[in-house]
């Protein structure tokens, strides 16, 4: 309990923390959502918001309230996979390149930095475009999954280099144990809250890479997600025609959830730093 | 002789097979995805709305296969893929017939590299100057303000950030112009009024990219002089009566400055990408610009040009930056 006594001292965990609360309880509510959200016409055409209507109805005919439920959901969906299944990737590649070393090091180091260094994004249009007739909440979840492990699994590398240096891993390979059990057991508890706060990072980048690629048309735009509600405002021109109601809400859901996110990357990891966490909490 | 073995030689090995992982890649996704690119090529352009001539569809067949070297085995088209580039081949552009795709690349280079160049110098410069600055005096208001404003802004990616200012300087405020890269009509010439015009139509999507850029620089290099505060060079030049704007300048600030050369080089690929995308929320007449029309048309032989381009481009301005790393930094000599 003092852990989380500590941690809500800090502003910013304490923002993330209710910001975080609050877009779940939101996706939570999409169970309750009277209209299929693919329907449209379900609705009045663009209505401001009032007590029937939370957020306002859009000229798709949909309630944007009951529509931005399903669309944080169906975000979280999507970047949750990418983020989970990058990680199970950069765990693999950072361990295996960091315990092993020599040429199997020197190759998958070689992989990351070219992902790294290749402007990703235009690899993902190019692919986009062709599984587009697949693309599913799922679908979207893998392809980010793909690209996103690079950076976390030369940290994780990194990490695991200095682990193998350490006492207690000669320790425990003249006592006989295993590899995998060196690296399940040792290894792991010691990457883990590097591996969380890359696991935050990521969702987080998940999200932003859907929006762009929802922006760009690239996925199914009737599955609602913070990108497509965005794309549909811009399509039908809500900017200009002053339904700012239906353009503002994915946008500053966005924001928040964007500024949630890292704030509460930053704080965790300040906190497991114990020299900053010192500076910090005084304690 | 020892830095061309030692540094030169592997380095540029590395770049030939990046450049080649990269290009190969690109060679592989249409062949790998599961369904025929000719054929998806073709649903999309009647999705778009375009009528086909009924008799037109083999003829359309035939040149999609041809344009994207379908022919043969794949080992055959890979050899012919390779010879197309190195002649600077890249086809066609589909959906501007019969446009060259280079010629449709170097017409929107200039305006991107302009941009680009521009942003990635200011955001770089300031960023750091500002941020070694608020690294060392740390417990100035000035500095915790700027570090409360970066740690909104870092989050926010590139594409969500340039809408928010669009929507909010020039959807809402009115003060610049929503698209294009220049008024239109407007003839290229180098009198005031032109070059005016465009820099008052570059500026938002310049802000975005240096508030965004800015951020991230500002912020690592707080971290990296906070370091660097920490040595015992730094006690030692404070007791020695070195003054205060000395140290920042002579020995806090270039010794941290170091690191942040390789962290340009290594951020160069994701700076180009969000470029492109904040072009497209400007409808700034760049490469972004071109991307987004060639995916809204389905024209995938444009596509694969920029993405080929963008990828030698880059990879080719990071090896510049790593290999000027040595003129920085007196520490590093090959010899």
């Amino acid at each position: 309990m003092n852990v989380l006594r500590d941690l809500f001292r800090d502003y910013r965990f304490f923002f993330s923390f209710i910001v975080l609360m609050l877009v779940l309880i939101l996706a939570f509510m999409s169970i309750f959502s009277p209209y299929d959200p693919t329907l449209w016409n379900v609705v009045p055409r663009d209505m401001k918001p009032s007590a029937e209507y939370w957020f306002g109805t859009d000229s798709n005919g949909q309630d944007i309230f009951w529509q931005a439920t399903f669309a944080v959901r169906n975000s979280l969906i999507i970047s949750t996979i990418a983020a989970l299944v990058s990680r199970v990737i950069a765990i693999l590649v950072g361990m295996v390149a960091g315990y092993t070393g020599g040429t199997t090091d020197r190759v998958l180091m070689f992989i990351s930095d070219s992902l790294l260094v290749i402007p990703l994004f235009l690899i993902m249009v190019m692919l986009a475009m062709l599984v587009r007739q697949y693309m599913n909440l799922v679908v979207l979840g893998l392809l980010l999954s793909f690209f996103g492990w690079a950076w976390d699994a030369r940290l994780i590398r990194s990490t695991i280099l200095s682990l193998r240096e350490r006492e207690f891993t000669r320790t425990a390979v003249l006592s006989g144990t295993g590899t995998v059990r060196l690296v399940l057991n040792e290894y792991i508890p010691f990457t883990m809250p590097l591996i969380f706060s890359t696991l935050i990072n990521n969702i987080s980048w998940a999200i932003g890479l859907e929006i762009t690629l929802a922006f760009l048309g690239l996925v199914n735009l009737n599955i609602p997600t913070l990108g497509t509600m965005l794309n549909w405002a811009i399509t039908y021109q809500a900017m200009f025609l002053g339904r700012w109601w239906w353009i503002l809400t994915p946008v500053f859901l966005s924001l928040f959830l964007f500024i949630a996110l890292y704030w509460l990357s930053v704080s965790i990891s300040e906190y497991l730093d114990p020299r900053t966490r010192i500076q910090r909490v005084g304690a | 002789m020892a830095f061309l073995k030692r540094y030169l030689i592997p380095r540029l090995i590395q770049y030939v097979l990046v450049v080649w992982l990269g290009i190969t890649v690109v060679f592989l996704i249409p062949r790998l995805t599961p369904n025929d690119p000719v054929m998806a090529m073709i649903g999309m352009i009647r999705a778009r709305g375009s009528t086909l001539e009924p008799g037109s569809m083999d003829g359309i067949i035939a040149d999609l296969t041809e344009m994207y070297g379908l022919q043969g085995s794949w080992l055959d088209q890979y050899w012919a893929f390779w010879g197309r580039l190195f002649r600077g081949d890249f086809g066609v552009s589909f959906f501007q017939f019969p446009a060259r795709v280079s010629d449709l690349i170097a017409n929107a280079m200039p305006w991107t590299l302009g941009l680009l160049l521009t942003t990635t110098a200011i955001s770089w410069v300031v960023g750091n100057i500002i941020g070694g600055l608020a690294g060392y005096y740390t417990r100035k208001g000035w500095s915790r303000t700027l570090d409360a404003i970066a740690m909104v802004v870092r989050p926010l990616p590139y594409y969500i950030f340039a809408f928010a200012l669009l929507l909010l300087l020039a959807g809402f405020m009115r003060w610049f112009p929503i698209t294009g890269g220049a008024s239109l009509g407007a003839i290229p010439s180098f009198t005031w009024a032109y070059i005016k015009d465009v820099l008052w139509h570059a500026f938002l999507p310049a802000l975005s990219l240096v508030v965004l850029g800015g951020a991230v620089n500002f912020q690592i290099m707080k971290l990296l002089v906070q370091n660097v505060n920490a040595e015992s060079f730094v006690q030692y030049a404070k007791l020695g009566g070195v003054t205060e704007g000395r140290i920042v300048r002579k020995y806090v600030i270039r010794n941290a400055l170091l690191p942040q050369i390789t962290g340009l080089a290594l951020s160069l690929g994701q700076i180009f990408s969000g470029a492109l995308i904040t072009e497209i929320v400007y409808g700034y007449p760049g490469l972004g610009m071109l991307l987004y029309n060639s995916i809204v048309r389905a024209d995938y032989n444009l596509i694969m040009g920029i993405t080929i381009f963008s990828i030698v481009g880059i990879t080719t301005a990071i090896l510049i930056v790593d290999l000027a790393y040595p003129l920085f930094d007196p520490r590093v000599r090959y010899y």
